[in-house]
């Protein structure tokens, strides 16, 4: 049982680290995590960037060792889990929620492979219209993209689909 | 020659191509002919150079090589292995362009064989970047389609980039010495197949553009066994500048 309520309270303290390019994301519902261990050592995390050439990875990992180290009042081992690949499957639909009010369009669901159509395919954020054409797949982050809206005639950001 | 050698040999080369081409697109920071353009090049150098440090880090966990950072900027012009192709100054936003779709879909075929390596660390590293890569490829299409049916004058400019920028894009599958162990041991499938692959995928894109294929008559090879460019050296001082300054500092 102590180790069930341990585990629970890791998560929490997982949920107060915050992706400092999209503040309202924390690292869980990005899909980050992919693996929680307690033993005497302290607490384990394995861990996976979005992009792999993510500028924020060093400092998003040493966050994580601060706020579980600070919450928890144990030692924090972060590692990069290597078998794992991140992929915008895991961003939970919470997620994509919280990113759509943070006004950056959700990554369309796919199914294991992102096709070239796909990645032009983003609905408005500020309008919901469907009726948009990729500007570039490059933003103002790696894991941006940019995009038009006939509709609204606004340029918005959509995180890509990978 | 072992695996033990063979295999370093390949990292390194594909390793010092992505940090070299990363350089030189980061000199479009600033630069770009629209704001998207600068902040595309800006990006993919980031992807090719995290791509590199990633390549260099298997080389330090699997290979006792030296520490990544140091690797990438310590080393004499004569110890890289990149091809001549990715060293050459940025030139023309129209050769930059072509340099970035050609190098790109070689890339792309590249790691595409590597989610089968036998060699795990590899296979691992292509799961993770062949997905980046398809926007990469996807930017490169798009730019040769658009500038290329804009009229005759923009045609002919890509015409003249494509033929400038071919036999170079041939360095890229300069085969190594190691090659038919790396081919039997499954690693990949070698430089030659990789290379049929790369003509296969952008034929379609070329030949959409309306331009001219060249034939690859004289592919230009040197740099896999340290042979470089004038050009190789002047953009490692500028490289390692920063770093030399002190080593040992942490950042
Ligand atoms: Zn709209």
């Amino acid at each position: 049982m102590q180790t069930i309520t341990t585990l629970q309270a890791v998560y929490n303290a997982l949920e107060h680290v915050m992706d400092p390019e999209i503040p309202v994301l924390n690292v869980l519902e990005l899909g980050m995590i992919t693996d929680v261990k307690i033993d005497l050592e302290g607490v384990h995390i394995k861990m996976i960037p979005t992009f792999s050439a993510c500028p924020a990875i060093d400092l998003i990992r040493e966050n994580i060792t601060n706020t579980v180290e600070r919450e928890l009042q144990m030692p924090a081992i972060v590692t990069v889990d290597k078998e794992v690949n991140w992929n915008s499957n895991r961003l939970s639909e919470e997620a994509k929620e919280k990113l759509r009010n943070y006004g950056i369009a959700a990554p369309v669901r796919h199914e294991g492979d992102v096709s070239l159509d796909l990645l032009e395919k983003a609905n408005c954020p500020h309008c919901g219209s469907e009726s948009t054409y990729l500007r570039s797949p490059f933003g103002s982050a790696l894991c941006r993209a940019l995009h038009v809206c006939r509709q609204c005639g606004m340029m918005f950001e959509q995180f890509k689909p990978l | 020659m072992q695996l033990q050698q063979a295999l370093p040999e390949l990292l390194t080369k594909i390793a010092d191509d992505e940090l070299i081409i990363g350089h030189r697109n980061s000199e479009w920071t600033g630069l770009g002919p629209v704001m998207e353009e600068d902040i595309a090049f800006s990006s993919m150098a980031q992807d090719k150079i995290g791509h590199a440090w990633a390549l260099y880090r298997i080389l330090q966990e699997h290979f006792g090589g030296g520490d990544p950072d140091h690797f990438a900027f310590m080393r004499q012009a004569g110890e890289y292995k990149c091809c001549h192709f990715v060293e050459l100054p940025i030139g023309s936003y129209e050769f930059s362009l072509m340099r970035h779709f050609l190098f790109d879909h070689a890339e792309t075929v590249r790691y595409q064989s590597f989610a089968q390596s036998s060699f795990v660390p590899l296979q691992q590293l292509a799961g993770k970047i062949k997905g980046e890569l398809k926007y990469h490829t996807l930017h490169a299409d798009a730019w040769i389609l658009q500038l290329c049916t804009a009229g005759e004058d923009s045609r002919q400019r890509m015409q003249h980039a494509l033929d400038q920028c071919f036999q170079l894009a041939g360095g890229i599958f300069e085969p190594g010495a190691g090659e038919a162990l790396l081919i039997a041991e499954k690693v990949y499938p070698g430089e030659e197949a990789l290379c049929e692959q790369w003509l296969k995928n952008i034929s379609h894109v070329i030949e959409k553009a309306g331009l001219r294929l060249p034939q690859m008559t004289t592919p230009v090879y040197g740099g896999r066994t340290g042979q470089h460019t004038q050009h190789l050296q002047q953009l490692l001082n500028e490289m390692g500048e920063v770093f030399r300054l002190d080593p040992e500092a942490t950042w």
